[in-house]
């Protein structure tokens, strides 16, 4: 499953390094620049020119509404979101999301691995059964769960302890619980995958030889498996965080941000496509992905989170 | 080793149970939810009492004036050509990154792994006012062009860690051996790479499908809207009937395509999704 570099080794060897003719080096080059011209191109011309682009929209008034009233503002789109308590609230809300249910993912996708790592049989069904909820379309997810806690439909209310006219989205505290739960069930799996990978990596003849040294399974897990498993879970966390940071389709679905739930991500969807205010939601979109910026740059320089293109070679 | 008792074996398979349980929970409810008939859509019961299809139908009453067909076609077509373009620009790019010595490796791949974190909804209002000046907003090549890209780096990665364990030497060995270089790549090399590809078209096609801030905002009618955009703006006959069964109906038919293909490339997927998220 991990890359090691059979293939690599030999392609090392074949290519044969900076001692062949710089003829066949260049060549060498030169197809391997056409081939990954196309992908880099596309990948350039959808994200990194948008940004851009955004970045320019943002420092402009730009609402389609009135279109005459374009013109230069500087910084004061920045302004006015930052100094909204709207923006505040949504950073706030989409940072509790993504806290809440990563953390929880951790422990649970955690546990799932342990239990498929130790699988006795039917592997195939039970991976099968962790790869429903991720390969499911995120809004359908989101409404399959807004059913089930829906008060005049769905099956929850009916459950004992529960009240049977408790309105979940009525409330933002209630909502929000559907919410996580809905990010949960359907990202756990692919934690799960991470880690239940990074396991596979660690040497079962560590734990046989602490058996023998007589640490208990509870000294085996937090000596062994977590120190050994630390990079698989900080690539897992990376990702997750930043995933569940981009959190809209299921609010979009449940509340499309009532009751307070908004996000940052259906913030900018409304000043964009509701509002067609471009100029005010570049600037949210700008600052969203300064967000995304400040998150990545954390987990990979105070965490030392080792992200998988380092293990290409230099 | 550890010892496999009747313990071992009855706890496996209540945790087996635990997970199954906890995966089909929703899905057995959106399949209860979209059998119902419109007078026992709200009794709260995980068996439907009266079975009706008459939801499924009515997503296709009308032909392509229906709520879902047009859709229904969008998506696959749109995730389908979005498939194909990403695998195949992905294979230059994984090809060149795991045989070819080259300046600028480490910068695409860090590059694909800076677009896989990339927060969709900060290209989203430039690309509206983009694709409305190209004429490019409301329709497939205005879906399918974010697709790819954003699928690109998932699709790379994934190709480049299977590309990588492909013993590449044995091309050498079937020329040796008199293929001609075009027998011994379409013999010996397609059938090794054939694998990698398909599992990175699937994880490519899954990405595609599920997609909803792309759909939603750089589409405005049925001419390119996808299932899970259709879905969100799905009315009831009248303004004020919520269409719980049809959504339910609807959900229901684009999930199944995921269950098989979950259930037939399970293995493939899973190596797939950790092929190069794990340091090796």
């Amino acid at each position: 499953m991990t890359a090691v570099p059979i293939g690599r080794k030999a392609a090392a060897k074949k290519s044969g390094g900076p001692t062949q003719t710089s003829d066949r080096t260049k060549a060498e080059r030169k197809l391997a620049l056409m081939l990954c011209a196309p992908a880099v191109v596309c990948m350039l011309l959808v994200t990194l020119y948008p940004i851009l682009y955004a970045i320019v929209l943002s420092v402009q008034k730009v609402d389609l509404r009135f279109p005459d009233e374009s013109g230069f503002v500087g910084l004061s789109n920045y302004v006015s979101v930052l100094t909204s308590p709207l923006w505040w609230q949504d950073v706030f809300n989409t940072s509790l999301v993504t806290v809440v249910s990563v953390v929880i993912e951790l422990v649970l996708g955690m546990g799932l691995a342990l239990v498929m790592h130790r699988a006795l049989f039917a592997r195939g069904l039970i991976r099968t059964s962790v790869l429903i909820p991720y390969g499911i379309v995120t809004v359908v997810a989101a409404f399959a769960w807004f059913f089930a806690f829906d008060p005049t439909s769905g099956f929850v209310n009916s459950l004992p302890f529960i009240p049977d006219d408790k309105a979940w989205f009525g409330n933002r505290g209630s909502a929000f619980e559907v919410i996580i739960l809905t990010e949960i069930w359907k990202t756990t799996p692919f934690m799960a995958l991470l880690l239940l990978a990074g396991l596979a990596t660690i040497d079962e003849g560590l734990y046989e030889a602490a058996r023998v040294d007589g640490a208990n399974a509870w000294q085996r897990f937090f000596r062994i498996t977590l120190p050994l498993l630390r990079p698989a879970l900080l690539v897992a966390l990376l990702f997750r965080t930043l995933d569940a940071f981009r959190v809209f389709d299921s609010i979009f679905i449940m509340t499309r941000g009532s009751q307070d739930t908004e996000s940052v991500s259906i913030l900018g969807y409304n000043q964009l496509i509701s509002r067609l205010n471009l100029g005010l939601g570049s600037a949210v979109s700008v600052l969203i992905f300064i967000l995304v910026l400040l998150i990545a740059f954390v987990f990979v320089r105070f965490l030392g989170t080792a992200v998988p293109s380092s293990q290409g070679e230099k | 080793m550890q010892k496999r008792t009747f313990g071992a074996y009855s706890g496996w398979s209540l945790a087996l149970a635990i997970v199954m349980f906890y995966a089909l929970l929703p899905v057995l409810w959106l399949i209860s939810l979209s059998l119902k008939t419109p007078a026992t859509v709200s009794d709260k019961k995980f068996i439907p009492q009266d079975v009706t299809f008459d939801n499924y139908t009515a997503l296709f009453h009308g032909g392509f004036d229906s709520p879902l067909l047009r859709p229904l076609i969008n998506s696959v077509a749109i995730a389908s050509i979005a498939t194909f373009i990403a695998v195949t620009l992905a294979s230059f790019t994984a090809y060149a990154i795991a045989r070819l010595t080259f300046p600028g490796k480490s910068v695409i791949l860090a590059g694909a792994l800076a677009i896989a974190m990339f927060p969709p909804i900060s290209v989203v209002g430039p690309l509206f006012d983009m694709w409305r000046r190209l004429g490019l907003y409301d329709t497939y090549p205005g879906l399918i062009i974010p697709y790819l890209t954003f699928a690109l780096p998932l699709a790379i990665y994934t190709l480049v860690a299977f590309f990588r364990e492909i013993p590449w030497e044995l091309e050498q060995a079937a020329q040796v051996d008199g293929a001609t270089p075009w027998q011994a790549f379409t013999k010996v090399i397609l059938p090794l790479a054939a694998p990698g590809v398909f599992t990175a078209a699937i994880l490519v096609f899954i990405f595609a499908w599920n997609d909803f801030v792309f759909a939603i905002t750089l589409t405005s009618s049925d001419s390119a809207r996808t299932v899970p955009a259709a879905l969100a703006f799905f009315t009831g006959d009248s303004q004020f009937t919520a269409p719980t069964g049809n959504i339910a109906a609807a959900a229901v038919l684009v999930t199944i395509p995921i269950i098989v293909f979950v259930l037939i490339f399970q293995r493939r997927i899973v190596a797939g999704l950790t092929a190069g998220a794990v340091k090796g």
